[in-house]
This record gives structure tokens, C-alpha cells and sequence, in this order.
């Protein structure tokens, strides 16, 4: 309540819009981010159907996050007519949402993707998404039902990133 | 004979092969005796840990002038060094990005950011990259606690919440300090935090 005061306060332009347990949403114009705890964004690693989900966790301070993510957004072009999914999580620090991520998802054209995931329990989400992660972005993780791989490695060129992805399309 | 040798080939082989991949997980784990090394401070002296006289361990942070997690964390660390120095457990801060790859965290910037900040411990860059790699460090910041002997007894973040040093529930770093002045092994002996990827050529 306190931060929808604070950043109606700041901006016209920005609200947050509280959702019931605390999963709220950054608006920007027309544009919305979801923010949610890892309870909540949890379900999403753990969706058994016939997709590829492509959910790569990085930041706007996060250089070489930023660097790579059009070729993210390369492959989701690549596989629009298949059944694929990019999630890009954004683990920006809260100071930042207004000024630095909604400005860069926007300018980006990135609503589709971004979601932030806003929770302290580091130390305990960082092993349930993978144990193999050490912590340091970007990371990504791809699944698709029970095959699941976990990359803590940055990406310099979409056919990289291609190679690890079109195993889990063909089937 | 033939067979034998045949054999053998086939095995030495196998470890070329073997080593010839990087491992995906190659850090220290809790228990493992870590290296020494000898490398640049800020003031221009070479720095070992065994040339630390009278310590009962040492607290080696792996951070960086240009992360903004390193960043929040650098009151911090002052604070740590500031409070265990004197208690025999000093900070040793160790930069191990590439320069090339990272601007900011070039040895002139890190004098720059010394001197700005007074750091009261030892900032030493990892000119050759040897270090990071041999501790398994994968992220700035990332601690190593060592005891007198070079044993590392915890490796992880320095508390529980980066962003609001008043909000920090844990002080993983501190809690582990205590731990073994009593005589006990550190609990947890890891966590783990989000941060920066250690910068490196491509």
C-alpha cells in the first residue's frame, strides 16, 4: 500500500497495482510487468505439457545479460509457430523497476517476456531452480516436460544458443 | 603385451580426453585446503596469505569495483575487516575480472576505488586469473573463509539480503567467524547469492 502511495507519489505515469498475495504489477503507460515471490513463479518450472519453456534470469545492470538477450529474442521469432516459450526473468534490485527496467522493457519491445522475480530467499531458490547454479547471471533454463538443462553461461551469438535449444524442439 | 598396451593407449587417452574438457564444477568445497598465492595489492606490495603474521584465518572475498552487488556489499566488507581484523580474521579482497573485458575494474581503478572508499584491507588484483579459478570462484562477491591453515570452512554470500543491509536476518559471514572461534564447524558452511559473472576474454 505504502509503495503504491510512493510511486503514484513519484509519477503519474507508473502505478503498482497490488494483487492478492502480494504478486502485484508495475504499469508503465500501457504496459505491464508482473513482480512475484518465487512461491508464485515456482509453478512455471514445473509446467508438464508439450512446450519448450526458455527462462533465462538476468538484470539491466547485468552487462553481458543485456548484451545477450536479442538473441533470445531471436529464437522466440524462430520458433513462433512451434510451441515454445521464452520467460525473461528479471531479478532487477526494487530502487530500479521504475527508472531502469520499465524504460528498458519498454524501449526493447520485451512486455511479452519480462516478469520480475522479487524475493530475498536467494539462498533457498537458487538451488531449487538448479543446484549446479552458482548464483552469478545470466543463467538460463531450458525444459520441456521432464528433460530439463541448466546453462550458468553467457551467449554470444543465436546460433549458441540455438544448438542447446532445438534438441528439446524435435521431439 | 599388445593387449595390454593396447589398453593402456585407450586409458591415457581417455584422461586426454577428460581433461581436455573444462570441468562445469570445480570450487572448493568446505574442508578443502586452499592455495596460497601472491598477488598485487593496491599500494603496489605483493600480498601472500602466509605473509599475514599472528591470523587465526582469513576472510577472502572475491569482489570488484563495477558489480552492483560488490557494490552494495562494500560497507559491508569494510565493516567485516574493520570488526575481525583485530579478532585475527582480516578481509584479503581479491578483483578477479579481466580488465579488457571490465574497464572499471582495472588495477588504476582499483586504487582509484581504494583510496575513495579508504578500504582498511588488502584489495589485490588477479592479474594472471589463476587465483579465482583455483578457488572456484564464480561470482563477485563470493567469500571464502579460511582458517590459520588455509582450510576452507565456509564459501558463500556475506548475509542474507544484499539490497537493505538493515533488512539482513543472517550474517552467514560473521555467524561462520563465531563458529569456528568456538570451536565449531560453521552453520551453514555454504549459501549461495545472485551476482556478477567473473568478467573473462571470450
Amino acid at each position: 500500500m505504502v509503495y503504491t502511495l510512493i510511486f503514484y507519489l513519484l509519477s503519474g505515469l507508473f502505478s503498482y497495482q497490488e494483487l492478492p498475495d502480494n504478486e502485484y504489477d508495475i504499469a508503465m503507460d500501457s504496459m505491464t510487468v508482473r513482480v512475484m515471490n518465487y512461491d508464485q513463479f515456482k509453478p512455471l518450472l514445473n509446467q508438464n505439457n508439450d512446450t519448450t519453456y526458455v527462462v533465462n534470469f538476468w538484470a539491466t545492470w547485468c552487462a553481458p545479460c543485456v548484451k545477450e538477450i536479442p538473441y533470445f529474442v531471436q529464437i522466440d521469432s524462430i520458433y513462433s509457430n512451434a510451441p515454445f516459450k521464452l520467460v525473461l526473468v528479471s531479478l532487477d534490485f526494487k530502487r530500479d523497476y521504475v527508472q531502469k527496467l520499465m524504460p528498458f522493457v519498454k524501449e526493447r519491445g520485451l512486455e511479452d517476456y519480462v516478469l520480475v522475480l522479487e524475493d530475498n530467499r536467494a539462498n533457498y531458490w537458487i538451488d531449487d531452480i538448479d543446484p549446479s547454479w552458482s548464483g552469478a547471471i545470466p543463467a538460463t533454463l531450458v525444459f520441456n516436460g521432464a528433460r530439463r538443462k541448466f546453462f550458468e553461461r553467457t551467449f554470444h551469438h543465436v546460433d549458441e544458443l540455438n544448438d542447446i535449444i532445438k534438441p528439446f524442439l524435435k521431439n | 603385451m599388445k593387449h595390454l598396451i593396447g589398453k593402456l593407449m585407450l586409458t591415457l587417452f581417455t584422461i586426454a580426453l577428460i581433461s581436455a574438457t573444462p570441468p562445469v564444477v570445480d570450487s572448493y568445497k568446505v574442508g578443502d585446503q586452499a592455495i596460497d598465492f601472491s598477488l598485487k595489492n593496491v599500494d603496489g606490495k605483493m600480498v601472500s596469505l602466509s605473509s599475514m603474521k599472528g591470523v587465526k584465518g582469513y576472510i577472502v572475498v572475491f569482489t570488484c569495483n563495477t558489480c552492483p552487488y560488490a557494490v552494495m556489499y562494500e560497507d559491508r566488507i569494510i565493516e567485516l575487516h574493520n570488526k575481525y581484523a583485530p579478532q585475527g580474521y582480516p578481509v584479503i579482497a581479491i578483483n578477479p575480472n579481466d580488465p579488457d573485458v571490465k574497464p572499471g575494474d582495472s588495477y588504476a581503478d582499483m586504487k582509484v576505488r581504494a583510496k575513495e572508499k579508504n578500504f582498511p584491507f588488502n584489495y589485490l588484483m588477479d592479474e594472471k586469473q589463476e587465483v579465482f579459478p583455483a578457488f572456484g570462484a564464480t561470482r563477485t562477491p563470493h567469500v571464502f573463509l579460511l582458517d590459520a591453515n588455509r582450510y576452507v570452512r565456509y564459501i558463500g554470500a556475506i548475509d542474507d539480503n544484499a539490497q537493505d543491509a538493515s533488512a539482513v536476518t543472517v550474517n552467514y559471514v560473521q555467524d561462520a567467524i563465531k563458529a569456528l572461534q568456538s570451536g565449531n564447524n560453521p552453520d551453514p558452511s555454504e549459501t549461495k547469492a545472485i551476482g556478477c559473472t567473473i568478467k573473462v576474454k571470450s
